[in-house]
Order: C-alpha cells, then structure tokens, then sequence
C-alpha cells in the first residue's frame, strides 16, 4: 500500500514553499479587512466561502427552527401563517443557495488546486467577484425580511403564478438576488472548469484525479447548463411581474404549467449538484479510512456521469398530478428509477470499499459512514416517490419533506461535514478535537433521524407540506420531530465550538494527517502555506 | 504566482473559457426558445388542454351512434372581474361525429363597462385535439357596458377519432379582464398561446 503513496516533497521543495509564502506576504500589501475583500488566493477564497455557507446554515437554520416551533403543537401558538409561509420559503432558498451550494464551491477552491497539484485556481481575479456576489445577493435576499409586504411566501420553487400574480412586492428583489447568486455560480463553476481541465500537475490524466475532482468537474458542467435556465425563467417571472408580459399569465395566454417545467428543468439537475460532489467527498473519506483503494474508480467516475446525463430527462417526476398524460407518466416513471441504477453502483462499491477494510472510526469516517446508510434511506424513498401512481399519494405531504431532506441534510450536509473534518487538520495544522467531534456526530445524527423519520409517517398519513397548522392526528409525529430539530439545531453549535478550537489549538497534524490519506494535497505542510505548488508536483498515478 | 504559468496554459485557459462562455450563451438561449417550444409541443399534441382559437369547418363523417361521451361545461369568473358567465345546459351527451349547440350567457354585474374574455381549456387534455369548434364566443373578446347580458352560442364537434378511452370531456372557461389585462408576452405564440 505505502508503494503507492505519492513521494513527499523534499525538503527543500518545503523551504522554497515556505520562503515563497513569506515574500509573497511582504508584497500582498492590503491587510486587514481590505486583504478579504480584494484576496485572489484560492484558499482564502476558499475560506471565506466556508465561512459564508456556515453562516448561511445558521441563518436558515433559525428559519426551521420557528417553523418547527410552529409545528410542535397544532393550532396557531407563535406565527402567522403569512409569516410561516416566509419562513418556509427562506429557509429553503438560504439552505440551498446560501448554505450548501457555496460549501461545495469554497471545498473546491481549497481543494480542488490542491488535490491536482495546481497553484491556484485557473482565474483567481474572477474567483473573488464570484465569491462576493453571495454577500451581496443574500444580503438582498434577507433584507425583504423587513419589507413592506414580507419576504417571499411562495415556497423554495415560487410555481406561478404564485410568485407572479399574487407574489408581495419584495419579489422583484427576490429575483434579483437570485441572479446574482446564479452568476456566481456560473463563474465559479466556469472556474473550476478551467482550472481541472488546463492545471493538472502533468503526469495526472483525468482517470486519474481524485474523485472530489471528477465530481465536481462533472457538477461544474450541470451548473453552466442548468443556470442559464433559472436565470431565464425569473427573468420571465420579472417580465410578467413587472413589464406586462404573460409567459406564465393565462389571462393573457401564458401557461403556469410552462413554469413547472422550466423550474424542474433547472430543480432537477440542481438535486444532483448539490449531492455529486458530496458523492465524490464520501468517495475520498472511505477509502482513506478502510485503508483499502477505492473500488470500482473508473465506474464510479461513469456512473456520476450517467447521473448527470438522466437528471436532464427526469424532471417531470415533479409534476405527476399537473395532469400530463400516461405516457409521460410513464416515461418520467422508469427514466426517474434509471437513476437508482448509476447510484446503486456507487453504494455498492463504497460498501464493497469498506468490505474487509482495516477499519477506523475518525470523525471524517463517521460523518461518511451515516452518509452512506441516511443518503440511501432517501434514495429508498425517492424510489417510491418515483412510482407514479402512489406519487397521486404522496405529492406534497410531509412524506416528500421527509425524502428530500433525507438526501440533503444527512446527505449533503454531512458530507460537506464529512470534508471539513478531513480538511481541518490540512487547513489548520491541528486535528478537531476528537471526544467533542463525536459528540457532535452522534447529537446530530440522532436529530437528524428524530426530525425527519417521523416525517414520513405523517407524510404517509396525509399531512401537507407548507402548512402552518395540522389536524391532531399528526400531533405526536410533528411533536418528536419538532424535538429532534431542536436536537439537531444546536447540536451544530458543537460544529462551531468544534471548528473554532481547532483553528486556535489541538494536537498538531503532520503533513499526511491520515493514515490511508493518498491524494497531492497530503503531501503539502499541514496548515497548507498560502502557496503551495508553484512549481507542478511529482505525481505517481495510482492504479486504479 | 500567477505569473508563473506559461504562455500555453494561459491560452488553453483562455480556450477553455471560450468554449464554455459558448456553451452557456447556447443554454441562454434554449432557455428563452423553451416558450416557443413549449406552445409548438403543445399544439401538435394538444397536451396543455388548448384547443384552436378560430372557427374550424365541420369535419364531414358518419355519426359514431355506438358511442356516447359526455361532455361538460364549467365556467370560472377571476378576482377583479365583476362579471358572471354561465353555461345554460351543464352537460350533453353526444356521438362522436355529431355537431351539437350549447349556449351561455354573459353578464356585466359591475358598474363600468370592461373587455374580457372566456378562455377555454380541456380536461382531459388529449380530447382537445378532437374538439372542434365551429362557433365560440371564445374567439373574440367581449366587451359589455355596465349591466348587460350577453347570449352566445358554442356549436362544436367530437370528432370520430377520440381515442376510445375517453367517455367525459370537460371543457373549462375562465374569463379574465382583457381591457386592463397586460398585453401579451413577447415569447408566447400567438396562435398556441390562446384561446
């Protein structure tokens, strides 16, 4: 196994990079707050996205937590259902455009050059603008908050014409935001493009990049072709709104139904881009802490790709009950269960990767372990949802609730999880503190399940989503969940006590701060320097 | 740092921008041609329930006497529109193949005369494809002074070829204030996008 490690760097190389970054200090002049505002470092950038997305993750976090507190009886105790509305609806837009998209995009800057022995990102000038964009968008986005008229109320995915006829006049700011957070994420994804295709260290072909790379290379080309498509259709809805058109108006011979297909043109594939680098993360960890390579590489860089392909031909498993007719029905049916093919395999060869494995239980292989067995209970129940005729059931109950936030909260949230315990000892030079890590493992998987388990029982038993107020059968289900988001809900103070010591102190990490750890990035100082492979490394192709 | 990289990275980069800046601009674009798309689609396979707005001629076939499907009238006002549309008969049952006339009446219940129209829609959306109107008020806008009724008749036709499945066809219209209604949508057709 060590044979196939990627030789450390010489000394020297070490020396040079260290000297490097010391000069390089004198002449990068701003200090202060000025030296975040105008840093093209990738890894900078790349903090400051984790420190957004965190930020983000609380914020919305609060968000569900009044839902939940609604929720915890029946009858109206704290909101009005207007306001639970806005609630609902920010907390979805925030968690997944604020929290877990930029927490993919700031792992890929500081991992991305890392993991393919590049410098920097391929445009780090542009990598800046597309990170302050997200400030200034969800800045924007909060502040309708406070507007006359409130927030949004319209749901995560505003159907028309909802978000258009009877929106509240803050929608306008709304999709604004929205823009701006598209174009940051058309620019970084443009970016890590670039950057994977053009500054791979020479020797590493593509079969043989790290498959957080492979991931998010393939992630990358879902965003350029799928924001486009949210950008048109806000705008559409900014027309209509504003300038009298009627793309989405009947009265003036637009279809509603033209926006549902539009949104899950783009909803669909923006599923997979918020689980396919969590894919690639999981498929990182695994192998590192089974001490075993990775089984079936080049099928688990095929089958992301098949993933991404079929997200493009599935989206109408959204709207079954529009009235599409059977053989739609039917197509959008068994292409949505194609699906379960390309992720099968990938469970399959995480499992098998674990399978006679030398085993060990460090944060990071927690997080990735409740990934694999949460992310394919949601899988499960996204199979059923799959099946046409009992989605006439299922279609906006808490059961739906209940499958998505099994996919992106013990799915991708865990995994972005998952990486930051991996990476702390290579951002920090210090290992998380282990006994507080595990608490917060166990706290927050034992929310999670508390939360949204139960979700499906009452999913199952008829309770909408997005209702402020519920008939007393469901009361025992929303109260274990409300308790269980609670649970969940500080437990990430722990994430953030966690995080903090270990940027201050904790036991120093080396350079390779896993054992079975085998990427580029282990071969630099742990806290990585500012600048780090100037010069390409030496890469030893794994055989995979 | 950045300086460092050589004159070939740098133009790879550059090419590698170039074709994805490409490949986005071309999704802009799909994006906005979905409209069209979307109503060409519609039309050709009838799927968003939309049936022809002008008069079509009587399709000449033997009445289907063996068959009997039912079809219904509903109508639906808006918020902001004072007016009231009812169908005088709820439902016929017909051949297919046999023309039929039903009526409905329009009526001002405000106090300013305003424009509106019915807009029809199909349920279920196949059937709109063998639904053919020979006369409808829902060809035109209708414009009544304060307080006016307005009869009007709708002579339509299912034709043979209905697929067998369907035994009810209901046929929805919902008027909407056209006066002070927003003018059209640039990217909707006029011909699929109404009536």
């Amino acid at each position: 196994m060590a044979s196939h490690l990627p030789p450390r760097p010489t000394p020297q190389q070490h020396q040079a990079d260290a000297g490097g970054m010391a000069a390089d200090d004198h002449h990068h002049g701003p200090r202060g707050l000025m030296r975040w505002l105008l840093t093209t470092n990738h890894k900078e950038i790349g903090t400051l996205y984790l420190i957004f997305s965190l930020t983000m993750f609380f914020i919305g976090g609060i968000f569900a937590m009044v839902v939940r507190a609604e929720l915890f009886q029946p009858g109206l105790q704290l909101v009005q259902p207007e306001f639970f509305n806005q609630m609902t609806t920010m907390h979805g837009l925030i968690m997944v455009f604020g929290a877990v998209m930029p927490a993919f995009v700031g792992l890929a800057n500081w991992m991305v050059p890392l993991q393919i022995g590049a410098p920097d990102m391929a445009l780090p000038r542009l990598n800046n603008f597309s990170f302050w964009l997200l400030p200034v968008a969800f800045a924007l986005l909060l502040s309708t908050l406070v507007m006359p008229g409130g927030a949004p109320n319209f749901g995560w995915t505003f159907y028309a014409p909802l978000s258009t006829t009877y929106a509240p006049p803050s929608t306008t700011f709304f999709i604004f935001s929205l823009h701006l957070a598209g174009i940051s994420s058309i620019l970084g994804a443009i970016n890590i493009i670039a950057t994977i295709l053009n500054l791979r260290t020479p020797s590493m072909r593509m079969m043989d990049m790290p498959l957080f790379v492979w991931t998010w290379l393939i992630t990358a080309f879902l965003l350029i072709a799928v924001m486009p498509v949210l950008a048109g259709v806000i705008t559409m809805m900014l027309l209509d709104i504003n300038f009298g058109t009627s793309f989405f108006n009947a009265a003036g011979g637009g279809d509603p139904v033209l926006f549902q297909h539009l949104f899950w043109f783009f909803g669909h594939p923006e599923v997979y881009i918020m689980i396919l680098p969590a894919f690639g993360i999981v498929s990182v960890i695994i192998p590192t802490f089974a001490r075993k390579r990775l089984f079936g590489y080049a099928s688990m860089v095929y089958a992301t790709a098949s993933i991404a392909i079929l997200s493009f031909l599935v989206w109408a498993h959204h709207m079954f009950v529009v009235g599409l007719p059977l053989v739609a029905e039917l197509f959008f049916m068994y292409s949505t269960m194609l699906i379960a093919v390309p992720t099968g395999v990938k469970v399959f060869n995480w499992i098998t990767t674990l399978f006679r494995g030398s085993l060990t239980f460090e944060p990071p292989m927690l997080f990735a372990l409740a990934f694999v067995v949460l992310f394919t209970i949601g899988g499960f129940s996204g199979l059923m949802l799959a099946i046409s005729p009992a989605d006439f059931q299922y279609h906006d109950t808490y059961f739906v609730v209940a499958h998505f936030h099994y996919v992106l909260v013990p799915g991708a949230v865990f995994a972005i999880m998952a990486a930051v315990y991996y990476w702390l000892p290579k951002w920090t030079g210090h290992y998380p503190h282990t006994r507080l890590s595990q608490w917060h493992f166990w706290l927050s998987v034992i929310g999670v399940n508390l939360t949204f388990f139960p979700m499906h029982f009452a999913g199952l038993a008829g309770m909408p989503r997005r209702i402020p107020d519920y008939a007393l059968q469901f009361a025992d289900f929303n109260m274990i969940t409300s308790i269980g988001a609670f649970m969940f809900g500080a437990s990430q103070l722990l994430f953030v006590a966690v995080v903090v010591l270990c940027v201050r102190r904790g036991e120093k990490a080396p350079a390779k701060a896993w054992d079975g750890a085998e990427d580029l990035e282990w071969t630099v100082p742990s806290p990585a320097p500012l600048h780090t492979f100037e010069t390409p490394p030496h890469f030893e192709p794994h055989r995979h | 740092m950045v300086g460092q990289r050589s004159d070939d990275t740098r133009r790879e980069i550059r090419r590698t921008v170039a074709k994805t800046l490409v490949a986005l601009v071309g999704m802009c674009v799909f994006a906005f041609a979905l409209v069209p798309l979307y109503d060409v689609f519609c039309q050709v396979t009838g799927l968003n329930g939309k049936t022809s707005n002008q008069a079509q001629a009587l399709a000449h076939e033997a009445v289907d006497q063996d068959r009997v499907v039912t079809m219904q009238f509903i109508t639906r006002g808006s918020p902001g529109l004072p007016w009231s549309l009812e169908a005088h008969t709820r439902q016929v049952r017909v051949h297919p193949g046999q023309s039929a006339e039903v009526h409905f009446s329009f009526e001002n219940l405000g106090d300013q005369a305003s424009v509106a129209r019915a807009v029809p829609s199909v349920t279920p959306s196949q059937a709109s494809l063998h639904l053919r109107k020979l006369a409808c008020f829902c060809f035109q806008n209708q414009r009544l002074a304060p307080g006016e009724r307005f009869e009007a008749p709708l002579v339509f036709q299912l034709t043979r070829d209905l697929p067998a499945d369907i035994k009810t066809v209901t046929l929805v219209y919902t008027l909407y204030r056209q006066d002070a209604a927003p003018s059209r949508g640039k990217g909707t057709s006029t011909r699929g996008g109404d009536a």
